[in-house]
């Protein structure tokens, strides 16, 4: 594909942010982004905005960032759901013709809800809503599914809590950088049963620009592109019993055409390291999984065995992920962003060796639509 | 740079979003509901094309894109797909901890559905149970027109 | 301009009516679907990817593109929401446009729904503005209209006259198309004396309540032209949501219309456009924009709005006929009226529009309006766009 993400900006990801509005993160991500990427604002020809109605409690929340995204001269839209279907969209006008260079931001504050409130607006208001589900209780069912269907183990599931709050001690974007065992996941408070309290993902505020350029403008400027080489993104049917929950059949799908424009026959072997969305611990099992980059099942004994840690072959969320930090709605693209950050060697202290990599987002109740992105450092 | 903002105390202003709501259920979701209620029976729809017998009903087949045609009874026994036991008082629920939810197969059914698990210790509870249908008191044509499921005694 | 051309291959309303009680949303959204794949001799299989959208406390669902997919199709398909308040319909149908211009994907299926009756909609509207500065004190849809009205009638000395015109226009308009929810005449008295909602607008000035969804098929020219011989074709898409806060609005003339009009007609070569376009669905929530903004379209000059409008210039068999299809004033389902005025537009180009059809249509405009007093446009034509 002909085109490059050139710049990319991220505000810290924290438990409240209580100081700014949307409107003062997205300027902090914008201004950031554009420095990253040595453009001004009119150097950006359009604007993609995402965020929820339901997250920022405002009908037509876009508006919220609309000034301090640079809209007001130029053509602009509004994805609703993660971030990185907001850039899925970018992608598509720049590669339309019509544009040239597209910023896209995502934000979200969870601070300002109850999040069991707003995702329990996600079921089915006839048949469903009013039983009580949440997303928690929700993926808790899933969880169960999957580690019922492939013997997945709850010790396997804390791994992952330990491997990515420990990753998230050298990303000082992270909320919750932490020194944890096994043993202190599975004595954490039991929410809902299989999920521990250090099983999930926090609630936090935070947001992320990066900008999109065309091959033509990127030929034109300093900056250092990574470049995309696969898109694709893939739903579900809605209703979780219309699902095989154990599995997570639309991510496969996303992920096969993905690797299949960017040339990848073999995930495995030629994707060097992997930005996944664990909302909760079993799902970044399930999801890496469906990527391919594991077998079915087997995602469990790879990570015992360091295969996804920072230094082991495969490194997955060596950002410390969501369960460090999960701004919902922006959370996908932060994974983009940090993938950009591995690609050009700028990752600091969580720097891993990779010239390929893939950034993943998901939408709605147990991982029902998923968005890949598979990221080069050549083009 | 100085900071004009460091000696501000954030002010938080507190709302709600309180929209009053009706959701038009439909037909195909009225038609279950009142069965539900007045006969105590549960019903699925079925596709013309794959056979499948959908529960809770559709007015289409999700995977054949087509009308479903025919009514079936399901159930009232099923099997639990998968399950939680939620521990913490989260803001959702509209009971007191613990609240067992599982995913329901219903006999005849191709799908299953989301309801709550009870008359069973929470620990207890397994996938591959067996459980059934405690319809309620009070008539209500909802999804409150079942209590709760049950293991089958 | 775009890589490859873009043409809408299908359309399909439902019948919008102020309650839709017989089904849900997802059952809503089905029926517009099947019609749109009908019209197209498409099967769902043929869609590469879903795009959808509407106002999420209008029905209260998060994650709709979720939600949806019982009625969208969109059973392993790629589905990507899209919302920007009321230009959403329109706001879908430029990202419909750019799906398949990128050359991501050939055929999309674009989808804007609303069941106004399942909430309160001026409630939920009121959310949009900021909540710390503008939702205490100025919200709601109607009372910024309002204020438009009157800053023009101060600067131009229109009276509420004029714009009781227009909607007499869009009613009898409405009358020639079966998927309007409102299809009776009125006069200028009746509208006169309908109750005042917020000075200078009565009731008859202004768009109803609606259930109902639109669905419209874009595809790339290869399969456009395969699929139908006559196809619409999107030649730009310009959009500007310039505002975020209601005190800045330069209230009296919509700058966002003024703004996208000249960025869609420069991509275009557009030069006159009064001449050159044939008919156009305009996003018209309320009697009055129908005289402010072809002013900022650039069709008549400031302060001849009105005068335009009285020669009938704009009636059907007029020199360009606005709104054939009754417009917003008749039917408004939110999420969907701006893909509407779109698939309306495409069945002016396409010569589908039956009674509501204006004679050899070779450009069309639609447009959305919404948000913070914003614009979205689209340019359709008969000939095939440059590259």
């Amino acid at each position: 594909m002909e085109a490059a993400i050139i710049g990319v900006g991220m505000t810290t990801i924290e438990k409240s942010k209580v100081g700014e509005t949307y409107a003062d993160l997205a300027w902090e991500a914008v201004n950031k982004a554009l420095n990253d990427a040595g453009l001004g604002i009119d150097d950006i020809d359009n604007v993609i905005t995402t965020s929820s109605d339901f997250w920022d409690g405002r009908t037509i929340s876009c508006m919220a960032v609309g000034d301090a995204s640079g809209v007001r001269y130029k053509n602009c839209s509004a994805v609703e759901g993660d971030g990185t279907f907001g850039a899925a969209y970018a992608l598509a006008r720049s590669l339309s013709g019509d544009y040239k260079t597209t910023l896209v931001t995502a934000h979200s504050k969870g601070s300002e809800s109850i999040s069991s409130i707003i995702t329990n607006a996600a079921f089915d208001p006839i048949y469903e809503r009013g039983l009580g589900l949440d997303m928690i209780s929700a993926c808790a069912m899933q969880a169960r599914a999957y580690m019922h269907a492939t013997g997945t183990t709850p010790e396997q599931l804390a791994l992952v809590s330990c491997k990515n709050h420990k990753n998230a001690k050298d990303n000082p974007y992270a909320q919750l950088p932490m020194d944890i065992t096994v043993k202190d996941v599975l004595s954490s408070e039991m929410i809902a049963d299989p999920l521990h309290k250090l099983d999930c993902s926090p609630v936090s505020d935070g947001c992320c620009a990066i900008i999109i350029a065309n091959a033509d403008f990127v030929k034109k400027i300093k900056a250092k592109p990574v470049w995309i080489k696969g898109v694709a993104f893939c739903s579900d049917a809605y209703f979780m019993g219309d699902r095989d929950l154990s599995k997570a059949k639309a991510l496969e799908e996303a992920a096969k055409k993905a690797y299949s424009m960017a040339g990848i026959t073999n995930p495995q072997n030629e994707i060097n390291v992997a930005e996944i969305y664990d909302a909760f611990t079993y799902q970044e099992l399930m999801w890496i999984e469906g990527l391919g980059l594991a077998e079915y099942g087997k995602a469990g004994l790879m990570l015992e065995k360091g295969i996804f840690n920072r230094d082991g072959k495969l490194p997955v969320n060596p950002s410390g992920g969501l369960l460090s930090g999960h701004p919902v709605i922006a959370a996908g693209l932060y994974r983009i962003a940090e993938v950009v950050l591995q690609l050009r060697g700028e990752a600091g202290g969580r720097q891993v060796n990779a010239k390929r990599g893939v950034a993943h987002g998901v939408n709605g109740l147990c991982g029902q639509s998923h968005c890949v992105w598979v990221l080069d450092k050549e083009k | 740079m100085e900071d004009i903002f460091k000696e501000i105390e954030p002010q938080v202003y507190k709302s709600q979003i309180s929209v009053p709501y009706q959701w038009w259920a439909g037909e195909t979701a009225s038609k279950f509901f009142i069965t539900l209620r007045d006969e105590k029976k549960i019903l699925g729809t079925e596709c013309p094309q794959c056979a499948k017998v959908f529960c809770p009903p559709k007015k289409t087949c999700p995977f054949c894109y087509v009308d479903t045609k025919n009514w079936k009874e399901v159930g009232p026994k099923g099997k639990v797909i998968t399950y939680t036991v939620v521990y913490r008082q989260l803001a959702a629920l509209k009971k007191n901890v613990p609240v067992a939810y599982g995913l329901i197969q219903l006999e005849g059914s191709a799908n299953a559905m989301l309801h709550y698990i009870e008359g069973i210790e929470p620990e207890k509870i397994s996938k591959g149970m067996e459980v059934e249908a405690v319809f309620a008191d009070e008539k209500s044509a909802s999804i409150h027109a079942i209590s709760y499921f049950r293991p089958v005694k | 301009m775009a890589k490859r051309r873009v043409a809408i291959v299908g359309t399909g309303q439902t019948h919008h009516r102020s309650h839709r009680p017989d089904v849900n949303g997802q059952e809503l959204i089905h029926e517009a679907v099947t019609r749109a794949l009908e019209d197209a001799d498409l099967s769902i299989k043929n869609i590469d990817a879903i795009i959808i959208g509407n106002m999420d406390h209008f029905e209260g669902i998060n994650y709709v593109d979720c939600w949806s997919i019982d009625g969208s199709g969109g059973y392993h398909k790629p589905v990507i929401k899209l919302t920007t308040g009321g230009t959403t319909g329109s706001t879908l149908a430029i990202g419909g446009y750019h799906f398949v211009a990128s050359g991501m994907f050939d055929k999309v299926l674009i989808i804007g729904w609303e069941k106004n009756s399942e909430s309160d909609t001026t409630g939920a509207i009121t959310t949009a503005f900021d909540p710390v500065w503008d939702r205490l004190v100025f919200a709601g849809a109607i009372s910024g209209l309002a204020v438009e009205a009157q800053s023009y009638m101060a600067k131009y000395g229109a009276t509420d006259r004029d714009g009781a015109r227009v909607s007499v226009r869009d009613r009898k308009h409405a009358c020639n198309n079966p998927h309007a929810q409102l299809r009776k005449e009125v006069t200028l008295e009746e509208v006169l004396a309908s109750p005042m909602l917020a000075d200078p607008i009565h009731l008859l000035d202004v768009c109803p309540r609606t259930d109902g969804a639109c669905a419209v098929i874009m595809a790339s020219e290869d399969y456009a032209e395969k699929i139908t011989s006559t196809p619409d074709w999107i030649w730009a898409t310009a959009n500007r949501h310039k505002y975020t806060y209601l005190g800045d609005v330069n209230w009296g003339e919509l700058d966002s219309m003024a703004e996208a009009s000249k960025d869609l007609f420069k991509k275009c070569g557009i030069t006159e456009p009064r001449k050159q376009i044939d008919v156009i669905e305009m996003y018209q929530p309320y009697s009055f924009a129908g005289i402010i903004w072809i002013e900022d379209m650039g069709i008549v000059p400031r302060g001849k709005g009105a005068e335009y409008i009285w020669s009938g210039a704009t009636d059907m068999g007029g020199e360009l006929p606005i709104n054939p299809s009754g417009g917003v004033i008749a039917c408004n389902p939110i999420g969907a009226t701006g893909l509407i005025r779109c698939a309306e537009a495409a069945l002016q180009v396409m010569g589908k529009a039956e009674a509501r059809q204006v004679p050899d249509v070779n450009f069309a405009v639609s447009t959305g309006f919404g948000g913070c007093m914003w614009t979205d446009m689209l340019l359709h034509g008969k000939k095939k766009p440059n590259l």
